[in-house]
């Protein structure tokens, strides 16, 4: 794999015009990592200094480690209730 | 401040994001306990206004299954904190209208302070955690996703 799919939502989506996208970037790599190629990517422009990022369903902290098979997800600000 | 409930109440909760109407009285259901004294709940509806523009609706999309085991961990932590509280929490997705219930909480305890504290515990958790998000529809004819970490900004 030298690609990571990642699920979009809300006004991710509209940024990068879909609800999932293949980021070009090797795993395992760091959610950093992750994000910077996201940031080269159209629609990249738009995200926050410090997005939000789950992996396997859970919050992740920029350190860890994204490996092939993992369910990424990028999170724009919550806004239930 | 209140005691420990003589008698226990069986703790547990329960979660759901859900797609038809929040039926609150089988919520409350949900919680009741022969050994509950008091039952807190929170009904959060679609107003008809936001930061001074008329909304006529609103489209609530979730990250499953993110959404119901973030909620699953604030119940957990809930339980944790507050012990022999029952919680239960329902957050409903798609289009609703104003006056809808887009959540509803009810967390019983035998005491009604545990039971209060709980419930908020739970409402200002899920609203900074819970991977939902909302669009504005706006009497216009304009739609919006909201930014809860924006600046509102006063027309």
């Amino acid at each position: 794999m030298s690609s990571v799919p990642v699920l979009l939502f809300a006004s991710y989506a509209d940024a990068f015009g879909g609800r999932t996208i293949d980021v070009p970037i090797r795993p395992p790599c760091t959610v950093s990592e992750l994000v910077d190629a996201m940031r080269a990517m159209a629609g990249g422009d738009r995200l926050p200094a410090q997005p939000l990022v789950a992996v396997n369903h859970a919050y992740a902290a920029p350190d860890l480690l994204i490996r092939d098979g993992d369910e990424v997800a990028l999170i724009p600000p919550v806004a239930g209730g | 401040m209140a005691g420990e409930s003589p008698v226990p109440v069986q703790g547990g909760a329960h979660v759901a994001v859900v797609t038809a109407p929040i039926d609150v009285a089988a919520l409350i259901a949900r919680v009741q306990d022969d050994g509950v004294g008091a039952i807190a709940t929170f009904l959060g509806t679609v107003r008809e206004h936001n930061d001074g523009r008329a909304v006529t609706g609103i489209d609530y999309e979730a990250y499953e299954p993110m959404a119901s085991r973030e909620l699953e961990r604030v119940a957990t932590e809930v339980t944790e904190r507050w012990p022999g509280v029952r919680v239960a929490v329902e957050h409903r997705v798609g289009t609703l209208r104003v006056r809808d219930a887009s959540v509803a909480i009810a967390c019983a305890h035998a005491r009604r302070a545990p039971a209060m504290d709980a419930m908020r515990h739970c409402i200002e958790e899920l609203k900074v955690r819970v991977p939902i998000w909302k669009r504005e529809h706006y009497a216009d004819g304009t739609r919006e996703w909201v930014d809860p970490t924006r600046p509102a900004v006063t027309a």
